[in-house]
């Protein structure tokens, strides 16, 4: 207790010190962005999810391995010099696989994520806004798909619409606009009150000019932290839904796909290097978002001081 | 005295209620009478100031003059340059010219700019809705606002988190000029600002007021402030006008019971003037459900049979040769001269 | 007259955000048994810093750096500056001997609490009453605050009282004990002048009977003409003038107090009175001007101004820090 106290004290002194010498200068640029950068946690979130974004991005630099060149001679060889996590049942180096697999993964979350935002965030402005009818068809609209099981709903839409990329972002954007609704939307009823928004409307001033262009600029800070945190959940469903086969195409290397070969009782038993390190980039991933997302969350909120 | 003006605004019978909804239905068990039949003159190039306090209706009943709340009952008949049409009436197009003539400035100088946009972001808009296309025009137009209420031309492409509370008025206070209205209605408008600053503020009303023929509604909690704007002060309780006079009159012979209690209560920064106050008992009570008769009887000192059971009136009285309104049974017995308002 | 309370040359910085705001700077005052004591300036300027650093409730980030806060009781002087803002000591002062009403009872309550609880809490700490006795103490003490049917209010709960109520029910919470001291920050600001007028009755007759010490703090100067017996005016940190209410009202010494007496509107005297706006705005308080706060605002501003002004006597008990104190009083 004295220990820290005194710490304090001393980091108070300085502080005075260096403000009678006129060292300490009103910040330039936003708070926002200096907060972001003293929280520790979302700075190493942030560094993570750049090198894993990045080494995705730029495979084929980092890997002279195609994900999907079969190499027989060397299945299910242990990581190596040669191949760095190792090889499958089929020979492709594991390694190669799971930087590929990062796009098509990165890929489906971040698209899934955007793709709810756009639905939920164009509808849930204006519904916040007007309010009325259109705002509690909507709402109950948006919570009949929220309390649908999921797991359901997708096994529902892969056996109507198939198996692809393209339907399973289509199913990410069905089941996730819900909650962004009703996120913007609550942020709307909030910012419905302010006094601008009554001045442009003393103005007579268009609905959808008041909704979008005046009011939306204002509630995107929440979203953004949203769209963050629901592309972390969305990698972790097409990590799930991969595995169980219903996901993107089998063929196509996803780090759900790669999770999928360890189904195989022999390969968890006897390969662990299949699953072990995809294992580890999937958590490391979602868990820096995550870091990311609450940095986001804290920087954007005015009422925490530090 | 008022003979020969001009009126303005005539409202008759405005009521504004809100519906009181409960349980998982959203049942409608009863309304807030935020406005309950108000009937009102206001003349061309006057600042009639509304007093009372918190729940009485005063801000509710400048919004419904704007129809920012739609009022549920009543006329709110506005002189369009010799022609009288209901505000409640008008087509959506007709509405929209309108809104060049009537305009409002807010409470709050934190939540009335939009903390996204630079200044000339937030007022280019109207400007643009109104016909003005050329973005140079505009910024003529915004920085002559500007300098209007004493601030700098170049301020308009600053953030309103650049201003202090009594700047960031002044620009809520250019807004609501940028149009060119008619009849300004100022909902608390220097409430939220420091003392020291305050004065800045109502002193730069009253000039744009000369300068700009404007029309005011001065809407305040603050009895002083609202005494140093006004020619003419309506005093609101639970949503009706209870007292309507000169200011002068109002302040030096207080008629309804109401209006002499609040005016006593109210601190001055004088010393030695220990005035007699007339402290109420009880609270407001609510205006879901508002006592029968007059709703001030239940605080009122003089209450009597009457006022438990009868609604008072809103009465025009002829006090040395001045109008002054009152809606009370006491002054009603008192009085020689009676006419109902209009 | 018992002085019961002394600040002398308090000064308090803030390290919020990484900066260092010093929001009191140089505050003396003696609060005394029986009287009023009114802190009045706009917001920003120390009033309500000052006011909780007597209780030793001042946020984490944020330090006495100098002076003196004593507490004189009859077994001799406490120095609350120096006791642990979180020890034992200041504890069983605090609500006991001292204690404080806020703005707003809606959060300075416990909405999940009734009222009766929360009072008897008081009286749990700091008193050996048995329980029965604590119940009946508490009815007593919501009716000495009129409060209407107290047997059955006091088992309700903050949100079924109204907005008068709820404050009375504040100060029954602060009287429990009978403390010595009273502050009482902004307790009239969130409500109706009607209703403002019954607390100010209320908290009249509380000082008559229990002889207690008010302090006050506020930014309305009618509230300080009402209740006050001396004024400390406060601006950005800075104590300019302290004295008897009367004094400073009608003979402030201060340029600033000068200047807001005559930029309020006074009631009862119409659109004949004049008011005189004071230029400018408040400065930052991070590049506040070099020496007098209130220069770069100031009519009589000249060279010297540069220099931190002393404090001057005006008379016997009214001080001011101003080099051109005497210009003020020959102008007025």
């Amino acid at each position: 207790m004295s220990r820290t106290a005194s710490r304090l004290d001393r980091k108070m002194d300085l502080l005075k010190m260096q403000e009678k010498e006129g060292l300490l200068k009103s910040k330039e640029g936003s708070r926002a962005v200096g907060k972001f950068i003293q929280n520790k946690l979302a700075l190493i979130g942030l560094v993570v999810f750049a090198v894993i974004l990045l080494s995705s991005i730029f495979a084929p630099l980092l890997t002279k391995y195609d994900p999907a060149m079969i190499d027989l001679r060397a299945r299910l060889s242990p990581p190596s010099w040669e191949h760095l996590f190792g090889t499958d049942k089929l020979g492709r180096d594991v390694f190669a696989r799971v930087l590929y697999g990062g796009r098509i993964s990165i890929l489906v979350g971040f698209g899934g994520a955007l793709g709810a935002a756009l639905v939920g965030v164009s509808l849930g402005t204006y519904a916040g806004y007007k309010g009325g009818w259109l705002d509690k068809i909507l709402l109950r609209v948006s919570e009949i798909f929220m309390a649908f099981p999921q797991i359901i709903l997708v096994l529902l839409l892969v056996s109507l619409l198939g198996q692809s990329l393209w339907n399973l972002l289509v199913i990410f954007t069905i089941t996730g606009w819900g909650s962004v609704y009703r996120m913007a939307r609550s942020q709307m009823l909030s910012i419905r009150e302010e006094e601008y928004v009554q001045a442009l409307k003393a103005f007579g001033l268009s609905d959808a000019i008041i909704a979008y262009k005046h009011m939306l600029p204002n509630a995107l800070g929440p979203i953004m932290v949203n769209l963050t945190l629901s592309t972390a959940m969305f990698i972790l469903e097409e990590t799930a839904l991969s595995f169980l086969g219903l996901g993107v195409p089998l063929h196509i290397p996803t780090w759900g796909n790669i999770l999928n070969a360890a189904q195989d009782l022999t390969i968890l038993q006897e390969a662990w290097w299949i699953w072990v390190p995809v294992g580890l980039v999937i958590s490391a991933f979602v868990l820096s978002i995550n870091f990311v997302g609450d940095g986001l969350r804290d920087s954007a909120d005015p009422t925490q001081q530090g | 005295m008022h003979r020969e003006k001009e009126v303005l605004l005539k409202i008759r019978n405005a009521q504004t209620y809100f519906p009181v909804q409960k349980g998982l239905l959203k049942r409608t068990v009863g309304h807030v009478r935020a406005v309950d039949n108000v009937s009102l003159d206001v003349y061309r190039g006057e600042t009639l100031g509304l007093v009372g306090e918190s729940g009485c209706g005063k801000t509710t009943l400048g919004k419904s003059i704007l129809q920012l709340v739609r009022p549920t009952g009543g006329e709110f008949i506005y002189n369009f340059d010799g022609q009288e049409k209901d505000l409640r009436k008008l087509s959506n197009e007709e509405m929209m010219q309108a809104r060049k003539r009537l305009q409002i400035v807010f409470q709050d100088p934190h939540s009335s700019l939009n903390p996204a946009f630079t200044i000339f972001g937030s007022l280019q808009d109207p400007l643009k809705k109104f016909g003005i296309k050329s973005k140079e025009e505009r910024k003529q137009i915004i920085g002559d606002l500007l300098e209007a209420v004493n601030l700098r031309r170049e301020y308009m492409h600053r953030y309103p988190h650049e201003f202090s509370g009594g700047q960031r008025q002044r620009i809520g206070i250019a807004r609501a000029l940028s149009l060119g209205p008619e009849l300004i209605i100022c909902d608390e408008a220097v409430s939220a600002l420091d003392v020291s600053i305050q004065a800045q503020v109502l002193n730069l009303l009253l000039e744009l007021k000369e300068k700009h023929k404007l029309t005011y509604i001065f809407i305040s909690h603050d009895l002083s402030v609202v005494e140093y704007m006004s020619d003419r002060i309506a005093v609101m309780y639970l949503g009706k006008i209870v007292e309507l006079a000169q200011a002068e009159d109002l302040f030096a012979n207080a008629m309804h019971p109401y209006s002499q209690a609040l005016l006593s209560a109210i601190p001055v920064a004088e010393v030695g003037r220990k005035r007699n106050r007339i402290v109420l008992e009880g609270n407001v009570p609510s205006p879901v459900d508002p006592p029968p008769g007059c709703a001030f009887h239940p605080r009122c000192p003089y209450a009597m049979e009457m006022c438990k059971t009868t609604v008072p009136e809103l009465r025009k009285h002829i006090i040395d040769g001045r109008e002054h309104h009152v809606a009370c049974h006491l002054t009603d017995a008192r009085a020689v001269t009676t006419q109902k308002t209009s | 007259m018992d002085t019961i309370l002394t600040v002398d040359n308090l000064h308090i910085n803030f390290y919020t955000n990484n900066r260092c705001n010093e929001a009191v700077r140089g505050v003396s005052f003696q609060l005394k048994k029986g009287r009023t004591l009114c802190l009045v300036g706009e917001s920003g300027c120390g009033k309500s810093v000052t006011a909780s650093s007597i209780m030793r409730l001042l946020p984490p980030l944020s330090r006495i750096e100098e002076g003196e806060i004593i507490y004189h009781t009859d077994q001799g002087d406490l120095r609350l500056h120096e006791l642990d803002p979180n020890g034992p000591e200041i504890r069983s002062i605090r609500g006991a001997e001292i204690a404080m009403i806020f703005q707003d009872p809606m959060t300075a309550l416990n909405p999940v609490y009734t009222v009766g609880f929360q009072i008897r809490e008081a009286f749990m700490y700091h008193t050996k009453m048995a329980a029965a006795a604590m119940k009946e103490k508490a009815v007593e003490l919501l009716r000495s605050m009129r409060i209407p049917a107290p047997e059955q209010r006091v088992n309700e709960y903050i949100h079924q009282y109204s907005g008068g109520m709820r404050q009375r029910a504040m100060i029954a919470m602060a009287m429990a004990c009978n403390p010595q001291i009273l502050i009482a920050d902004e307790p009239t600001t969130a409500l109706d002048v009607t209703v403002q007028a019954q607390i100010f009755d209320l908290m009249n007759d509380l000082q008559r009977e229990h002889n207690a010490a008010i302090l006050l703090i506020t930014h309305d100067m009618g509230v300080v003409a009402e209740l006050a017996h001396d004024v400390v005016v406060m601006y950005m940190g800075d104590a300019v003038e302290n004295g008897p209410v009367e004094e400073i009202l009608t003979k402030p010494a201060h340029p600033y107090t000068s200047a807001l007496l005559r930029s309020i509107p006074v009631l009862g005297q119409s659109k004949s009175q004049k008011l005189e706006p004071i230029r400018g705005s408040t400065p930052d308080p991070y590049n506040r001007p070099k020496g007098c706060q209130f220069r770069p605002r100031c009519d009589f501003a000249t060279e010297k101004c540069l220099q931190d002004p002393e404090t001057f006597d005006v008379s016997a008990d009214h001080t001011v820090k101003c080099w051109h104190w005497e210009k003020v009083l020959a102008n007025a």
